[in-house]
Parts: structure tokens; sequence; C-alpha cells
């Protein structure tokens, strides 16, 4: 157990863990605000995986192709998740929660669908920016470019959605309307839009880390089941509704993940459910949630 | 929906075709593997088992107002247990069937236990946890579950008696099956059914409609909770015991959360405020999944699609709709 | 009857209800008033056991109900009615008083018999006396916001209670419902030998039955006794000033 070894595992598991944090804020964003735990916040980051590529196949023979990929990405999954939430979901708010799950549940089973359909069943991959194609040596192991790029920039993105939820007015009227969404709508603010641009936002985050994951992972259908799970721990472990929580929820588990395997081989599987399992038992809040009792 | 009192206060207006009708049809489905093919007999036989699933779920999701993601977990026990018993054990089959329920129910009963302290999102996930628990225990343990692999060639129970009533010789263990699963799925809706008639079944309907006010009457509504999921877990099991069998093997995928997915569906589709709603769902879900993937693999799109419309369009499921249809029928004719 | 000492609750520091002691006799009517917030909800969240307290203790006919679940508090003679009507909306009244009276014969752990037979002649004269028989088919969602609240009080009666908290029974009736609905409680209190301790915002209403009238303010009990001298009292008369109570 040499510490660069160690290390590398550190290093692994804080990038897995930005990658979760950025996924996991949008879904930790969209209960915190709508009480809703969307189950196809996975289905917006494959989607957002699939659109980088796609663009990057677009502008084939041009060398930078991967930035306006990203972007892309984000960007057309957030103008999907603000179609979906415009024209669809918003009808269900006045609906028991269930109905409102099942809808989540309903959009997985068909964009799953039609990314299958789209884009086949076979692994589909995008390579670095060259400009974070290098690595670096540290404390005796190699840490590539992109990997430190991402864990960089997981926490910049977290500081500008806490920036923007509590110094903005919108973001303070997001947080009012977790709170009681008729009261802001008799004050006269515009509810409806608000909820849409929080769901364009949450899935903005989702498109975004799709996209940027794809020169670590290979794409490939199921991704978003996989990752849409993980999410699910992360934020009971942070806490349903808790953003700093997520943060913390997401550092954590990356390293439960990374050392885990290391323990235990056939760890994800049963791991993962029995640690949201005994979190839920003891303390149902997680760490940095609200106490229900 | 105010309907006209009665003579006698409190007479719910019992329409008198309600009760031939499930007798009908009981013996309807009964000659089923007569007028039929064998391939009709194999749907009956999954439609009868998973009528009884979605049943058992509602139970939970209709009577109680309870929402679980991992009812799959109890099927996928109550196959497991009643398939190793058989396979592994060689235990005859109408002692593994019961012994299969009490399995699942004690699950149901452990599991509940834990997830009946939470309320709403965080005891739907809870029970989404344990479900994968068993998921994840039932594709590892190679040992006793045959992990990956499953549990294949469970045996079917000894119908020998009944290919040799007359009348019964020509068909083949699978369609004599069907005849037990028939039975068996019969009795156990019975059963059911007056549960949800008795005290006991009227005591989890003010736990869904209001359980701080049924706190207040007198109602304790924790253990009133884990009572409904350790009996419904129980037939859960009971189900998933038949389609072990039915199945000709047991294998991991039953627990997925999927297979909870699935079975939800069913009971929404068909209604979640009748009684008999999961039983319509899940023939018209079985029926349509059959139809639709016989020409395409997306049956999941078509999956997804159909729950969109039923949630916006008849959240009452099939039965709901008729009830509005019917009414507004009524309506006309009495106008 | 109801003895409540000393009775203490805070929420993170803020304290809702503190050292609050008050006697309700034998079927005595007797009044909780203060202003919003005073504290009237907690107090009575924590005789019925929805809270713990802090500190103190609740007694009823002389036993010990200190912190007791509320459907233990149930069945042991303590009902109540809530201030938003809280009843079982899919439910029919009849169903609604039914399902009440089978959890009070300790019914519900019967799984064979068909319910609806059950109990059908007590639900019966329950519904008379609350006034609601020719609407004993109507689902509870559906009924007007006036008789919920008759079918909150039969809720609340069909377990048979000694003691009755009503959380402010008239609110948002008109006039005459106030008076029909007070008419009914007292007819009830006395048919059966109810002890009642209610809030209340309308100062009639509280004058008009109450024989024992506690004042809360920010927690605390500032005054308690009967009518007349509570009306007098010079700190009652301070807080309310505004409010009605000079002239009622």
């Amino acid at each position: 157990m040499n510490p660069g070894f160690l290390f590398s595992q550190f290093m692994g598991g804080l990038t897995a863990a930005m990658f979760l944090f950025l996924i996991a804020s949008g879904l930790s964003l969209v209960f915190g605000v709508m009480r809703v735990l969307n189950f196809a916040h996975g289905s917006f980051y494959m989607i957002g995986a699939y659109i980088a590529w796609q663009v990057v196949q677009w502008l084939q023979p041009s060398p930078e192709r991967f930035w306006p990929a990203v972007l892309a990405a984000a960007f057309g999954v957030a103008l999907l998740g603000a179609v979906v939430e415009r024209l669809l979901f918003r009808f269900l708010y006045d609906r028991e929660e269930l109905y409102q799950l099942l809808f989540t549940y309903a959009l997985v089973l068909i964009l799953g669908d039609a990314a299958k359909f789209l884009w086949g069943t076979q692994q589909l991959s995008v390579s670095r920016p060259p400009v974070l194609a290098g690595g670096f040596e540290l404390f005796g192991t190699m840490v590539p470019a992109y990997n430190l790029f991402i864990m960089l920039f997981g926490p910049l993105i977290a500081l500008a959605v806490w920036l923007m939820l509590t110094r903005t007015t919108p973001g303070r009227m997001v947080r009012a309307a977790a709170l009681d969404r008729e009261m802001l709508g008799a004050l006269g603010a515009n509810v409806g839009t608000l909820y849409t641009g929080m769901f364009a936002l949450a899935s903005f985050l989702a498109g975004l880390s799709g996209a940027l994951v794809t020169p670590i992972q290979s794409i490939v259908p199921g991704m978003d089941v996989e990752i849409i799970v993980q999410a699910f721990i992360v934020v009971v472990i942070g806490g349903l509704g808790s953003f700093w929580g997520t943060f913390l929820g997401s550092v954590i588990y990356g390293q439960v993940l990374s050392f885990g395997i290391l323990i235990f081989p056939g760890f994800s599987l049963f791991s993962v459910f029995a640690l949201m399992a005994v979190i839920l038992i003891l303390r149902p809040w997680g760490l940095l949630g609200r106490p229900l009792r | 929906m105010t309907e006209r009192a009665e003579i006698a206060v409190g007479t719910r207006p019992r329409a008198a075709w309600r009760v031939p009708w499930t007798l009908l049809i009981f013996l309807a489905a009964l000659t089923l593997p007569w007028i039929g093919s064998r391939y009709d007999t194999f749907l009956g036989t999954q439609i009868a088992i998973y009528a009884l699933f979605a049943m058992s779920l509602n139970l939970l999701l209709g009577t109680t107002g309870l929402v679980s993601f991992g009812h799959a977990a109890y099927f996928g026990i109550g196959s497991y247990g009643c398939g190793i018993l058989m396979k592994t054990l060689a235990v005859p089959f109408w002692l593994a069937f019961p012994a299969a329920g009490f399995i699942a129910a004690a699950f149901g009963l452990v599991f509940g236990f834990f997830c009946v302290r939470l309320t709403k999102i965080y005891f739907a996930m809870l029970t989404l946890a344990f479900a994968q628990i068993v998921w994840a225990i039932c594709f590892k343990w190679n040992d006793v579950t045959g992990g990956d692999q499953g549990l294949p060639d469970v045996p079917f129970p000894n119908l020998a008696w009944l290919g040799s009533l007359p009348g019964f010789q020509h068909f083949r263990i699978g369609e004599l099956f069907y005849f037990l699963v028939l039975v068996l799925v019969a009795i156990c809706i019975a059963v059911l059914r007056r549960l949800t008639d008795s005290p006991f079944g009227r005591v989890l309907t003010t736990i869904r409609e209001n359980p701080e006010r049924a706190e207040f009457i007198g109602v304790d509504v924790r253990a009133y909770e884990l009572a409904a999921f350790t009996i419904a877990g129980g037939f859960a099991g009971l189900s998933g015991a038949l389609f072990g069998i039915f199945n000709r093997g047991v294998f991991a995928d039953f627990v997925f959360w999927s297979k909870s997915a699935d079975v939800m569906i069913m009971t929404i589709l068909g209604g979640i405020h009748h009684f008999w709603g999961p039983a319509v769902g899940a023939l018209v879900l079985t029926l349509l999944n059959q139809q639709i993937t016989a020409y395409t693999e997306y049956w999941p799109f078509v999956l997804g699609t159909i729950l969109v419309v039923l949630l916006f369009v008849f959240p009452g499921g099939i039965l709901g709709a008729l009830d509005v249809a019917l009414s507004r029928v009524r309506k006309q004719r009495d106008a | 009857m109801l003895e409540i000492l000393g009775l203490t609750k805070s929420f993170s520091g803020f304290v809702a209800v503190s050292d609050v002691s008050l006697t309700v006799e034998t079927q005595q009517i007797a009044a909780v008033i203060g202003p919003n917030g005073a504290g009237k909800s907690t107090l009575f969240n924590l005789i019925t056991g929805h809270l713990r307290p802090d500190s103190g203790r609740v007694l009823l006919d002389g036993r010990d109900i200190t912190g007791v679940q509320p459907h233990e508090t149930c069945r042991m003679g303590l009902g109540r009615s809530f201030q938003r009507t809280n009843i079982f909306p899919k439910l029919t009244v009849f169903e609604n008083l039914q399902a009440a009276l089978l959890v009070h014969y300790r019914r519900g752990g019967n799984f064979w018999s068909r319910s609806d037979a059950l109990y059908r002649d007590e639900v019966e004269a329950l519904l008379v006396s609350i006034g609601l028989r020719d609407q004993a088919l109507s689902l509870g969602g559906t009924l007007s916001y006036g008789n919920q609240k008759q079918l909150e009080l039969g809720l609340a009666l069909a377990s048979d209670p000694q003691v009755l908290l009503l959380d402010e029974p008239t609110a948002g009736m008109s006039a005459g419902e106030t008076h029909a609905t007070i008419r009914l409680l007292e007819r009830i209190a006395e048919q059966r030998g109810l002890t009642l301790l209610f809030t209340e915002h309308d100062m009639e209403v509280v004058f008009g039955i109450a024989q024992k009238i506690a004042v809360l303010h920010q927690g605390r009990l500032i005054a308690d006794g009967a009518p007349a001298d509570v009306r007098n009292d010079p700190e009652v008369r301070r807080i309310y000033l505004g409010h009605g109570l000079v002239h009622a």
C-alpha cells in the first residue's frame, strides 16, 4: 500500500465525487424547490453525453470540438428540461407526489428508448480536449489534467449555484417557494416561470456533467439508471434538499466508491443500497438536512 | 358525488350484479385451456399471477396509502423461497407454497418495521433500498440463489391426479398448472377482499385518508401500517412462488426495481381506488406487452407513453374512467 | 378531571408554552383564550400527546398521560377536534363515524367480519345527535364547511371521551352557524356528561358558555378563573384592548 497508490485512489474518488456532485446538485435543487425526486435526471445526464458526442462528430475536422460540444449539450438539455416542465410537468404539481414521481419514471422510459433509437446501443466515446490531454506527476502518481480540471470545476460550479441561490433575487425566491409556494404567488412572484427556470438550471447541470464525463467514461445505454442510483445515495447521505449536504455527500461517497472496491470487490451492488438503508434508518435527513422529528 | 339517501341509513347501494360477475369470470377463465390455445393458457397463467401481485401492492397503495417502490422484493423472495424449497430441498408444493408466503411476509415484517417509521418519499426510498439489497444478495449469492445464473428448472408440482380426470387427459403440465394457479389466486384474492372489507381494512383506509386524524380516533398508525406491509408482502410472495414455477426458473431480475415499477404501473393502470383495478391493469398491461413486443423492441417507450397518458388523462385508471363514464350515463338517464 | 401541571415546551430556543398549570373540573366547560401565537395549539398538542413536553405533567382523571401517544390518550378518554377540519374525505359520513366506532370498540384487529354491518345503530344514533343524518352517504370531502365541523365533532365523540378538547370549534362560521354549534355542544356535553376544554377567538362564544377561562399570552398563563374575574383582570384587559373583550 504505497502512498502513491493511495493518493491516486483518493484523486479518483475526488473526480468521481465532482461528477456526482454536478449531477446530484441538480437533483437536490429540484427536490428542494419542487419536492419531487426527478428520476429522469439521470436520463438528462445521458442525453447530455450523447449530444456532446454528436456535436463532436459534426464538428469533426476542427481541433477544438470539445468545448462547443459541452456547451451545446448543457444548453440542449436545459432546453429539453424547460420544455418538459412547461408543457407537461407543471400540470402535475397539484397532484399527489406519487404521480409526479411516476411521470419522471415515464420520462426515464421514454428518453432511454429515444436515445437507443437515435444513437444505437454500442459504446461511444469522446476524446479529451487537447489542452487537457496531459497529466501531472503528483506524490508518485500520474494525475490526468482532465481530472484535475474536473476537481476544480466542480466546486466552482457549486459556489456559483450557491451564490445564485443566496444572493440573487430569483435565488431567494426559489428558496421561498420551497417553503410556501402559494404565499410566494400571492406576493406577485411568477412562480411558474421560477419553477421552469429552476428545472432548466438543474437540467443544465445534468447535461453539463453528462458531457464532461464522456472523455472518462464511455457512453452506453443504462448509464442513466446507473448514475441516478448513485445520485440518490449522495442526496440521501447529504440530506434531501440541502445543497452543501449534497456536496459533502458527493465527496464522501466518491471516496467510499474509490476505496470500497479495494476492500470488497462485489462492493457497489450491495453496499450502495445498504448505506442508503442505514442512513434512512438512523438519520433520514442525512448529514446536513433538516431533522424530521 | 352525493348518493341519494337510502331507506335505511348507511346502506350502500350494493348493486346486485356485482356478485355473479366475479363468479362468472372465474368460471369463464376456467374454461380457457379447452377453448383457447396453449399460448392463451400460458398468458392466462401469467395474468392471474400478476393480478395477485398487483392486488397485494394495492393493499398498500390504494387501501392504506403507502407508496412502496420495492414490492418486487417480496415477489422475488417468494419465488426464491418456493424455488429453493422445491428444487434444492425437494419439498412438495403444498408445503413450499405457503412457506414461501410466510418467508416473504417475515421479510415484510422486518423491513416494514424500519420503513413505517418514515413517511412519504423517505418511506418510498427505504423500500427501494431494501429491495435492491435483496436483489444484490440474490444476484451474488451463487451457492444458494444461483447468482446471476438464477435457479433454472424449478419443478412443477405433481398434478398427475388432475391430469387423470376425464376431460383433462390431453392437457400438458403447463395447462394443468394453470388450473392450480387460477384456484390459488382466486382464494388469495377472496382473502384479500375479505380483509379489505373487514374492520381492519376500514382502519387502513382511515390511515390513507388522514393519518393524523386516525391517530386521534385511537389508531396506532405504525402498527397497522406494519401489519398491512407484512400481509402485502406475504401475498406478493405467494404470487412470486407461482411465478417461479410458471417461468421454469427463478432469476434475480424478479427483484429488480423495474419489476416494482411494472407492478405499480399495472396497479395504477387498472385503478387504485377499485378493488379489481389492479387485476384489470395486470390483464391489460400483459396483453399490451405481448402484442407490442411482437412488433417492436421499444416497449419501454410505449410503456412510458401509456404512463404519461394515464397520469394526465386517466388518473383513476381504467376502472376510474369507467366509473366517470357510467356516472355520466346515469346522470343523463336521470335528467 | 383534567389537570395540567407546569407544562413547558420550547422549539429550538423559542418557548411556546411556559410553565402552564390548569385544572378543569369534571363536567366543567372551560376555555383557553389568547392572541395568536400565544401557544394554545401547542398546549393542546401537549395534552393529547402529539408533542412531548420538556417538563410538566398532564393528568386525566388522576392518571398520568404525559407524553403518551395520541392513539393511547384517545383510548384513555381524551377526544379532540381540530381547527382545520380533519376528517376522512373519501369516506362517506357514515363510514367516517363507523371507522371511529370500530376502533373504539377495538375491532380494528378483526380481519373477517364485514365492517359494513357493524355498529350501524350506534352510527345512526351518533348521526342524529350531531345532526348529520341526512348527509350519511355524502363523501366527507364534499360536505360544506359547517357540516365538516359537525362530522369532526362526531368523530371525536365516537371514542366516547370523558374530556373533549376543541380547537376553535366555530372558526370560520357565520353568526347563525356559530350559534347552532354552541347549542349543539352544550346539548351534547350535558347528554354525555362531558368535560370540555376549548380554544376560541370569538369572545361572545367564550363568555357565552365557558364556566372557567384561562388566558395565555406568549406561552404563559396570565389569568385563570370565572368569566367575570377574567374580564375584569387588568392584565387581560391590557392585552386584549381593542379585541372586543371589554364589551362582551
